[in-house]
């Protein structure tokens, strides 16, 4: 059922979200309710514009109640009383419930960060045509016959002419009444991006590193998702030898041993090079490590297959380091020795969690 | 409106109910019921019952604690019914059998309130279809002039729409009475510029209406010129106030005029919200019990009214107060307990056996339900013993303990804090004083203070709003802290000064 209260209900939600009229902005409160889910408690937000009208100012207002208790006996702390001023004026203590959708989020989220739109990159030609079933016609391969309006048909034509019989509803369909379903071809520009992430699960990688990684892919994703139809992501861990993993598994390997990223590097590229062609597909790679790679020799290697095969083929490629207990690696700087003039590979230290608000923002800041 | 016709088996729980409640002497209009889901009803609901209403997202910012706090549980809207003729009542669809009973009944009950209540005469029977019409005016002027601007000068109407006066229906205020008594003085004066005829015919060729419009305009700056005050006597009616002196244009007045309508439909239900809650939850209970409920029902319907009539520590529940002052009514006027007599019986053993067999009860709540509103209700009715049974306190707001306290329990405290609350719908008393206050145009508003201060910052908000319909300085004389004071706009900034 269309329900007419959705434009009022968007408004509103924009109003909150101070997207539009910043002037009503003091007169939101951030009033809450407390509900049930499962087990736990949860307070919901329920945040509201209270349009400012001559009236009593609530403190100095008494009221009446009904219930047991003696003179002077405390009814809870000042908060809503009787539709009067100044809800939930005492902090939630309880754990918040947050009421968005995802593209909302990222909405958010590129709103905050002032994220550029990313411009596809000069392959936006790509036009994919598809078949889409919307009508209905009098001819056509009878695998497609619509059997409903057939019949409607057949027996919109007998009560017309007479031929139907309420107690005994037959109904035979001759060709004329048969209806088939029919087709359009709707070209669609189609972009399609695939996102590589690849993460240092060696040793050195500690559970908050992960946890710093986890919280980054997952906004990455949410924007990059909003920026493209179709989108695939894969998965690469690597210490001294690197595969390909399922996203659960990604997030929750912990190897141990060595670091060799050169490992990763040449997986991925092989995986671009059998499944993402360059000109079908926007490619973002993220990588995650602590910099630490086992040798200079490495380091090297890698550098060389960025240039010449990885960062040809990507959109963007991604570095962040995290610090981990044992510091921080050199990984970075002999990136940025390397590439500092070229935009296509950003680097980023996230030295904690409030680091990857600002990782967030190099990385996607580009636009790219 | 959507086609959601009952089921055939509610159909006929319908038309039994109905006949109960005809039969108990309920006069109601005809009433639609339909059938709708949780969504549905949390729209209508947050639509004030109407399935079309103008654009605004305040309807939006109720629709979204009505559908939070549904989905986790915390409320549901068992019902909800429209005073128009016909009566439209919506019924949840996930209901059982005996809520929607109970609330069938509930809504008759209802029905026979917005019919019959003295504060609803005035009322327009046909609002679903004038609220439709505003809908498609306040559409129809954001397609001119936008959305922003629509809504913006809608906030402005909201912000002042309980700048009413309720009573204002009921007789002619003398503003009018003035208004009319100058015009018939001018008809009768020649020397007012008009040329006097016994030929009602050529009344409007030799005073040309246009000649004489300009010419009282002449005079009413003349009027003003001369210092003397407008209006005469203060107006409780801004909304009204503004429409007729405020420099607006005409889709602005439009507006406001809308805005006004639908204050005064609406104000009723909030005067008589104990008493209507009252009435009908007195009714599904007696038809319920009485005739409608069957053996198996009997605990869901129990649980059901439990609910509704359920008082939370500290507030005060209106179906509670109002359906147990009916009983009570009913109670002392069958058994005679009213009256000079019975108030002068010193006697208290024969007082609380008293008895005369009067057997008025019903009669007497049927009258209560046409001439009375909650103020009173209350007023006339409560009583000190109601007062102890309902376990009835007055609370307030200490500064020291930031907590809301109990502070009293007396009779008389008690009563004169409900009646207060109820009065003027617990909004504060507001005139126009002054429309040309210090003979510069500037708008004065006066706040009769009863004893409780307003809310300084909206107060000065509201200033800003009319200022921005007025466009001259605006100003509200009110007392702050037991200090007469002036809150001032003017334009650019507040201003707070000792008057």
């Amino acid at each position: 059922m269309h329900l007419n209260i959705e434009s009022d209900h968007n408004r509103f939600k924009e109003i909150i979200r101070g997207k539009i009229r910043e002037d009503f902005k003091k007169y939101i409160t951030k009033g809450e309710m407390v509900g049930k889910r499962g087990k736990n408690l949860v307070s919901i937000p329920v945040p509201s514009i209270e349009i400012p009208k001559f009236r009593f100012d609530y403190r100095k207002q008494k009221g009446v109640g009904q219930g047991d208790g003696e003179i002077g006996s405390t009814l809870g702390p000042g908060d809503d009383q009787e539709g009067s001023a100044g809800a939930g004026n005492s902090p939630g203590k309880h754990i918040l419930e947050v009421d968005v959708t995802l593209d909302e989020l990222a909405e958010m989220l590129g709103e905050e960060l002032e994220l550029p739109n990313i411009q596809p990159k000069g392959k936006k030609n790509i036009v994919a045509e598809k078949d889409k079933y919307t009508g209905i016609r009098q001819t056509g391969p009878e695998s497609l016959r619509h059997f409903k309006r057939t019949y409607r048909s057949a027996m919109r034509r007998q009560i017309m002419t007479g031929n139907y019989n309420y107690e005994d509803p037959r109904i035979i369909p001759f060709r004329e009444d048969k209806r088939y379903r029919s087709w359009k071809s709707k070209s669609a520009p189609e972009s399609n991006a695939a996102i590589i992430y690849i993460m240092d699960v060696s040793g050195s990688m500690g559970e908050e590193q992960k946890e710093i990684v986890r919280i980054e892919s997952f906004w990455i994703d949410t924007w990059l998702r909003k920026q493209y139809d179709g989108i695939e992501s894969r998965y690469i861990i690597h210490d001294s030898r690197a595969k390909e993993v399922d996203e659960h598994t990604f997030y929750h390997t912990r190897e141990s041993g060595g670091t060799m990223i050169s490992s990763a590097y040449s997986l991925c590229d092989q995986l671009l090079e059998r499944e993402y062609p360059t000109d079908e597909w926007n490619i973002y790679v993220f990588h995650f490590s602590d910099g630490d790679n086992w040798e200079t020799e490495d380091t090297v290697k890698c550098l060389t297959m960025l240039d010449t095969s990885l960062l040809p083929r990507a959109n963007l490629l991604c570095y962040g380091q995290v610090e981990s207990l044992y510091g921080s690696g050199d990984f970075i700087e002999a990136l940025d020795g390397k590439f500092q003039e070229d935009n296509r590979l950003v680097t980023c230290e996230i030295p904690d969690k409030d680091g990857i608000y600002d990782s967030i923002k190099a990385f996607l800041g580009k636009g790219k | 409106m959507i086609a959601t016709e009952l089921p055939p088996d509610l159909v006929h729980q319908r038309e039994e109910i109905k006949g109960y409640c005809a039969d108990a002497g309920l006069d109601f209009f005809e009433t639609i019921f339909e059938m709708v889901d949780y969504k549905k009803m949390n729209e209508l609901a947050s639509l004030g019952g109407f399935p079309t209403r103008y654009p605004h997202w305040n309807f939006g910012m109720e629709y979204d604690r009505l559908e939070k706090s549904y989905s986790y549980g915390l409320h549901k809207i068992y019902e909800m019914v429209i005073n128009n003729d016909p009566c439209y009542a919506y019924l949840l669809n996930c209901n059982k059998l005996v809520d929607q009973k109970l609330v069938i009944a509930h809504v008759y009950a209802h029905c026979d309130f917005f019919k019959n209540n003295l504060y609803f005469a005035h009322t327009n029977r046909k609002m679903v279809d004038e609220m439709a019409n505003h809908s498609s005016k306040v559409w129809k002027f954001v397609r001119k002039h936008g959305y922003d601007k629509v809504e913006e000068f809608l906030d402005r109407c909201l912000s002042i729409d309980n700048l009413i006066d309720l009573h204002s229906v009921f007789f002619e205020r003398r503003e009018n009475q003035t208004a009319s008594a100058l015009d018939a003085e001018e008809t009768e004066t020649p020397s007012s510029n008009r040329f006097s005829t016994d030929k009602s015919y050529l009344d409007k060729y030799i005073n040309p209406p246009e000649v004489i419009a300009e010419q009282k305009r002449k005079e009413e700056e003349a009027a003003k010129e001369e210092g003397k005050k407008y209006p005469p006597e203060p107006v409780q009616d801004v909304l009204l106030f503004l429409i007729e002196h405020a420099p607006l244009n005409n889709w602005q007045s439009d507006i406001l005029s809308m805005i006004r309508e639908e204050a005064y439909y609406f104000a009723p239900q909030g005067q008589t919200k104990i008493m209507n809650e009252g009435w009908a939850t007195y009714w599904h209970s007696k038809i319920m019990t009485g005739k409608a409920l069957t053996d198996a029902e009997v605990i869901d319907f129990a649980d059901h009214h439990s609910g509704t009539v359920h008082a939370t520590p500290n507030q005060m529940n209106p179906y509670k107060i109002g359906v147990e002052l009916m009983r009570d009514i009913e109670e002392r006027w069958n058994t005679g307990r009213f009256g000079k007599e019975f108030e002068e019986c010193e006697d208290l053993e024969k007082k609380r056996n008293w008895n005369t067999d009067h057997g008025k009860g019903r009669e007497k709540i049927f009258e209560v339900r046409r001439v009375y509103n909650d103020i009173g209700f209350l007023d006339t009715f409560l009583t000190q013993e109601f007062c102890r049974e309902q376990k009835l306190f007055v609370y307030g707001y200490n500064d020291r303990r930031n907590a809301y306290e109990i502070q009293d329990r007396e009779f008389k405290v008690i009563k004169q804090q409900i009646l207060m609350q109820l009065t003027n719908m617990g909004s504060p008393f507001i005139f126009v004083e002054d429309a040309n206050h210090k003979n510069r145009g500037e708008l004065f508003l006066r706040h009769r203070h009863d004893g409780i201060d307003l809310r300084k910052d909206y107060a000065a908000d509201v200033l800003k709003n009319i200022h921005a319909m007025w466009t001259r300085p605006v100003h509200i004389g009110t007392e702050i802290e037991e200090r007469t004071k002036i809150i001032s706009f003017d334009g650019n900034d507040y201003h707070v000064k000792d008057h």
